[in-house]
């Protein structure tokens, strides 16, 4: 028996052309023990299967060497989930963390509110010592600043030595000179009464704000883990286990990672598909609804590709792997959401260049509002009135509900998107799609199903349809063209009985003949008919041309050298599309057709599914051209297609659909890709924009005029007027809402639902 | 207009214009990358408060690794976007997260925190 053999892959370094793969390819087959070596120069990478007794690792990195190349230690390639895993692991410790030095920022404000508020009473004042009062307020205030609040002062100081500014900039600043006063104030109060002034704490005002700050982030943080559930949820999906069948047919549960393309899987009812592969054995229903957003289950026979995190229903089945790791269709799914969360949208620009200077242009003008205050405020009160408003324009101050309008939006719908089977490249394409008005669709595989299927099975008087079928079927179940096919599909669906046809023969470009329950079966076009000498029946003739006029492809039957039946074929209208073109009529879309067919079946097609404008007789070299003619007319245009001759177009118009089951190629062009082949992924891909670019907006909106309102407030704008002035406490409970509340506006774009 | 006022007018006015030279206009730390024996162009930043170094100067078209190791808390820096690079990761505090890109254009690209509070730039040359 041959030894177990190993595989390593190894990163190669230093290899410079081909020639260098060949070159280490041979040094490692040489090594004793390795039974196989494959060196890739593109991707620099070195597979190699070894006996274990006889090589490791170290042996075969040593063969590289000699070699002359090198080979890179790279860190151990995490899963896409183990990272996952270890980020939520940290994040669940410091939302731990942060809530912890939440509850003690608000038990110690409690105590300092009301002890700071004795003052105000005269008759209690009068009892108390001021100066130890003092004291015990520095007390209690101390471990709010030191231990709750220290972030702040780290992190500002941090970004303070990277001349850079961030929120934590504003909160350091406003509370610690509130805080070192109140210190000032409580440690030489010589220094203030001799100049006339009452040394009064903000020993409240401090605790408070760091109190209420941390609230916001408490809050924040919890919303922002909502933001990203989706995405958290598509990677769960993967499956941990495969069912592999061994050479010696034993079956064996292997951790995922193990399992190599052409490994046999078993998947029995109730169980996920482990990863992508093709059925070689079985059939079943699977609930794909996890990728495609397609709530029936689909029914999967031999030959038949399978998807990996996908549900198995009904049967069990076994399949060949053809796609593991990153390569499948889960991960590359997860890959285009992760790439789409990580873009910008240009609607976000002028956000980013206002958080770009925002943090120091709001010290600068809080230092203006104490100059200010200073130089015009009663010689008696103008310390404190200058350093209550400076502290107030400091806190108030919102950089993260600027930061946090855009991509939130874009974190959430993206991955509500994906749960839909829509996956959106990325952000433009979302801005891009929300200013769509005429979507023109390719009417094949779109509208239609892009496949023939039986529309007609008519028969002359005298016949049974019910007996010829099962006849014509059993012909047609050795024929291996999609016409033949498309008959031996409405023939199951009709469940016509199962009859067995002998010495079947192709006729190249015509049609099929074999014997059938001892009788001559011919099924064809009509030289078949022609070429054996059968005669057509007036009124066949007559129903024939009638379908063909309906744009169907005619099949005639004969028995016995007599025509019985005719079969029309064509590609049906899918059931959804009219509802989705209506739907998207109602969203105020022009929905324009194209199609390669003569304009009577385009007109034919365009009417059954409500399209009062289309082109026919469309080149696929002309429908890019199309495309610019629409635009032409000041239309933003959304194409829709699904094959590879559309993949020009689909880059020409404002914003490419790819459609079920796309190429890649079409995937390449196409900003958006439905995974669910029907057109209600349109619809659903342009709903998505619509809320999120509305999200968007609304967050922005917000965000500008709560900072270009609240700033001036706090710093004493509105005084001259009304007399108003911003308490620091109340700033620091804006702000706290503030982003919070640009979050809420985003998590409610998970409530999407089109249906 | 009394001498204290007279005082805090000009300190105030002088560090407003500190405040504005520092952040905006002051010198900024520069790094090259290193090119390894394989071609890929490495550099190591650290995440604390901002990044550094915090301009990061690489050539175009051959593959850059940029390692990213935060060595703080501080949420602010949890996140680290490169949108013109479609990157979006989530670092976690005390390791290193290794970001691989491509540069196939010259200019200078930002990457940002989660909020776009803290800046650097990549420069392909």
């Amino acid at each position: 028996m041959e030894p177990a053999t190993k595989t390593e892959t190894l990163d190669i370094e230093g290899m410079t052309c081909a020639s260098c793969a060949s070159f280490v390819e041979k040094s490692l087959s040489r090594t004793p023990g390795v039974q196989r070596a494959m060196v890739n120069f593109a991707t620099e990478k070195a597979t190699v299967d070894y006996v274990p007794t006889q090589a490791s690792p170290a042996t075969l990195k040593e063969a590289v060497i000699n070699a002359g190349y090198g080979v890179v230690e790279r860190a151990p390639d995490t899963s896409a989930a183990e990272r996952s895993a270890e980020i939520d692991r940290q994040k669940a410790l410091a939302y731990q963390k942060l809530k912890r030095r939440f509850w003690v920022a608000v038990g110690l404000a409690l105590i300092i509110m009301p002890l700071s508020m004795l003052m105000l009473w005269p008759a209690m004042m009068a009892r108390v010592n001021m100066q130890w009062l003092n004291y015990a307020l520095l007390l209690l205030t101390l471990p709010v600043l030191l231990y709750s609040g220290r972030e702040f002062y780290v992190s500002a100081w941090n970004g303070f030595k990277h001349r850079a500014a961030n929120m934590d900039t504003l909160i350091a600043v406003g509370t610690g000179a509130a805080f070192l006063y109140s210190l000032a104030a409580t440690v030489v109060p010589g220094f203030f009464t001799s100049r006339g002034l009452m040394p009064e704490v903000y020993y409240d005002t401090t605790a408070t704000i760091i109190a209420l700050i941390l609230l916001g982030k408490v809050l924040e943080l919890r919303a922002k883990t909502q933001t990203s559930a989706a995405m958290r949820s598509l990677i769960g999906l993967q499956a941990k286990t495969a069912r592999v069948v061994r050479p010696d047919g034993a079956e064996v549960d292997v951790p995922i990672e193990q399992v190599q393309l052409g490994d046999l899987v078993v998947v029995r009812p109730g169980e996920k598909v482990a990863t992508d592969g093709l059925i070689t054995e079985g059939s079943s229903a699977l609930d794909e609804a996890m990728l495609t957003g397609e709530s029936l289950p689909v029914q999967k026979q031999v030959g038949d590709p399978v998807f990996g995190a996908t549900l198995n229903k009904t049967g069990s089945f076994r399949f060949r792997v053809t796609k593991v790791g990153s390569d499948t269709m889960l991960s590359q799914i997860v890959k285009l959401v992760e790439d789409a969360q990580g873009s910008r949208a240009p609607i976000q620009r002028l956000a980013d260049k206002v958080s770009a200077i925002f943090v120091p242009t709001v010290v600068v003008i809080a230092i203006l509002t104490f100059v200010i205050w200073f130089d015009l405020a009663p010689a008696g009160t103008r310390l404190p009135l200058a350093l209550v408003n400076f502290v107030a324009v400091l806190i108030i101050a919102c950089p993260c509900a600027l930061g946090l309008a855009t991509p939130t939006a874009i974190m959430v719908s993206t991955g509500k998107g994906a749960e839909h089977g829509v996956l959106v490249r990325n952000a433009e394409a979302l801005e891009k799609a929300y200013q769509v008005n005429t979507v023109l669709l390719d009417k094949t595989g779109t509208i239609t199903k892009g496949e023939p299927a039986v529309t007609d099975f008519w028969t002359l008087p005298g016949q049974e349809a019910a007996q010829l079928l099962p006849v014509v079927a059993a012909v047609e179940r050795q024929s291996e063209h999609p016409l033949a096919e498309a008959v031996v599909r409405h023939a199951d669906a009709q469940g016509a009985a199962s009859l067995t046809a002998t010495g079947f023969r192709a006729v190249e470009g015509k049609g099929a003949a074999a014997t059938v329950n001892g009788q001559a079966v011919l099924i064809g076009n009509r030289r078949l008919l022609a070429d054996e000498s059968v005669s057509l029946a007036p009124s066949l003739i007559t129903q024939a041309e009638q379908l063909l006029s309906q744009a169907k492809t005619v099949l005639y039957i004969a028995v016995a050298g007599q025509a019985v039946g005719l079969v029309g074929v064509a590609d049906t209208v899918r059931d959804t599309s009219a509802a989705a073109i209506k739907k998207l009529q109602a969203l105020g879309i022009e929905v324009v057709m194209m199609t390669g067919d003569n304009t009577e079946t385009a007109a034919q097609v365009a009417g059954q599914v409500g399209i009062t404008r289309f082109f026919a007789e469309v080149l696929p070299q002309d429908k890019a051209g199309k495309v610019k003619e629409l635009q032409g007319e000041g239309r933003t245009v959304a194409m829709v297609g699904d094959g590879i001759n559309d993949a020009p177009a689909l880059a020409q118009a404002d914003i490419g659909l790819a459609i079920g089951s796309g190429t890649d190629v079409a995937m390449e062009a196409a900003g958006i890709t439905l995974m669910r082949s029907d057109l209600n992924g349109v619809v659903t891909a342009i709903e998505l924009s619509r809320q999120t670019i509305r999200t968007i907006k609304q967050n922005l909106f917000f965000a500008f005029i709560y900072n270009t309102l609240g700033i001036p407030v706090a710093a004493g704008l509105l005084y001259p007027f009304f007399g108003i002035l911003l308490s620091p406490m109340l700033a620091a409970g804006a702000m706290a809402l503030s982003s919070v509340s640009v979050l809420t506006n985003s998590l409610r774009l998970r409530s999407f639902d089109n249906h | 207009m009394d001498t204290p006022a007279i005082l805090v007018t000009v300190g105030g006015l002088a560090l407003a214009g500190f405040v504005l030279w520092y952040f905006f206009f002051s010198a900024r730390q520069t790094a090259s990358a290193v090119s390894s024996s394989g071609g890929v162009q490495e550099v190591a930043i650290t995440v604390k408060g901002g990044y550094s170094p915090d301009v990061i100067e690489v050539e175009r078209g051959k593959p850059v690794q940029l390692s990213f190791y935060r060595d703080e808390e501080n949420s602010c820096s949890e996140e680290l976007l490169m949108p013109d690079f479609s990157i979006r990761r989530d670092l976690p505090a005390f390791k290193t997260t290794l970001v691989e890109l491509l540069p196939q254009q010259a200019g200078k690209f930002e990457f940002t925190c989660g909020m776009g509070m803290l800046r650097g730039s990549l420069v392909v040359k």
